[in-house]
């Protein structure tokens, strides 16, 4: 079972939230086929927020073919998002915090990390389409 | 389905001046409503008219499709908590229970024994001992074993600390998932009103300024900025709420459906605090603006 939690600052509409973290618990294998969500009433008790927000959210991910609801049981993870690829996170991930550091001791600070980041990145994915 | 509240014209007056006036709204059932505004604004006395205690001096006023508080089912159908939650200070949590369930056919005694001991409250205690939070908690807990269909509360939160205030919308929001009652909330605490509300009034001024879905008013409200504009040359799609200038810059506030297609601009989303601050904003300088302007 996996929680949820709100970013009241973030600008991104609660239910987009909660998609989002679903969305990212199945592709980083913490939910798996079969596994259930927390129920609208577990949710709404948890986080204090409108029952028809999760409704929506749920929804959305049941419309994405992710999850299916079982009415009067709950709703359950259909489809999982993580691959084959899943076993190369933990090393790439080691791999990317010590690019971070190196990066911090070069003496870039957040927003320069995350521009050359950024800027990496789409040089990387011209790279592949090219 | 018929709305859940629906007015037409409504208004009240106390002596020469009006509390609230030509207030028509239309408040589909299912939904979580947000009512904010300034103080003085006429939120309690258009909960009040929605309760039944007070009688409309004009136009008309509908609960559930009936006229308020005027039956004992009328009455059955919807729960209210006052301001400041106010129970009887001398009367055990278990005699609140025991007068709601005399006084209301509907009442669920499971669900509020229920909510007592899942509060971890003695129901022995007396209300007077209660602190402020577990008071509002009772409160509610009287409001919603009568089961009602609409649940109407006047500043539940106001005067609890964020931890109290935090424990009762999640009370709040869990019956409503598990029975399904629409509410009608007011509030000043716009992030409270953001993470359980589906549906906002913003009244200021005595009338209502805007009402609708919080999806759909954040999708067609946008803050333009550009280079000082005039704003006669806005498309008239685009309804202007707020604007405002500096010697090289206007900043504008806009409702429309439509896109924004002026390469002049740059776009941004709104909160809701914004949005309801824009409206706010507009109804106090309106308030303010010399009478004479109307003749012309």
């Amino acid at each position: 079972m996996i929680e949820f939690h709100l970013d009241s600052r973030s600008g991104v509409a609660p239910y987009l939230q909660v998609v989002h973290q679903v969305r990212q618990a199945l592709r980083l294998g913490l939910l798996g086929e079969g596994d259930q969500l927390p129920t609208v009433k577990d949710v709404v008790a948890r986080l204090a927020i409108n029952p028809n927000t999760v409704l929506k959210a749920y929804r959305e991910l049941e419309h994405d073919g992710l999850v299916a609801a079982r009415p009067g049981i709950g709703t359950f993870v259909t489809r999982t998002l993580s691959d084959a690829s899943l076993a190369a996170h933990a090393g790439l991930r080691r791999e990317l915090l010590r690019w971070f550091a190196e990066a911090r001791r070069a003496g870039l600070d957040d927003e320069s990390i995350e521009a050359l980041f950024r800027d990496g990145f789409r040089a990387a994915s011209t790279e592949d389409v090219a | 389905m018929s709305a859940v509240l629906e007015t037409n014209g409504l208004g009240k007056r106390y002596g020469r001046k009006w509390a609230l006036s030509e207030c028509t709204l239309a408040i589909p059932p299912g939904k979580v409503v947000g009512l904010v505004g300034p103080n003085g604004a006429g939120k309690t006395t258009l909960l009040h008219l929605s309760v039944g205690l007070l009688r409309p001096t004009a136009g008309s006023i509908n609960v559930l499709a009936g006229r308020p508080g005027t039956t004992p089912s009328q009455l059955a159908r919807v729960g209210f908590v006052a301001q400041d939650a106010p129970t009887y200070a001398g009367l055990s949590i278990d005699d609140h229970l025991r007068f709601g369930r005399w006084m209301n056919p509907t009442w669920d005694a499971k669900l509020a024994e229920e909510r007592v001991a899942g509060l971890g409250l003695d129901p022995r205690q007396r209300a007077g001992q209660l602190s402020g939070g577990q008071r509002a908690q009772l409160a509610l807990t009287l409001a919603v074993a009568k089961r009602p269909e609409l649940l109407v509360l006047d500043e539940p939160v106001a005067s609890l600390d964020p931890l109290a205030r935090r424990e009762f919308l999640q009370g709040l929001m869990e019956v409503v998932a598990e029975h399904g009652a629409s509410v009608i909330l007011s509030s000043h605490l716009i992030a409270d009103l953001e993470r359980v509300c589906d549906h906002l009034v913003v009244l200021a001024g005595s009338r209502v300024q805007i009402a609708g879905d919080i999806d759909e008013l954040l999708r067609t409200h946008h803050r333009l900025t550009g280079p000082r504009h005039d704003r006669h040359a806005l498309p008239s799609d685009q309804q202007v709420i707020s604007e405002s200038h500096t010697d090289r810059q206007t900043t504008l506030i806009v409702r429309t459906g439509n896109p924004i297609l002026d390469p002049a601009f740059s776009v941004a989303q709104l909160d809701l605090e914004d949005l309801v601050l824009a409206y706010m904003t507009r109804a106090a300088q309106e308030d303010r603006r010399p009478k004479l302007e109307v003749r012309a």
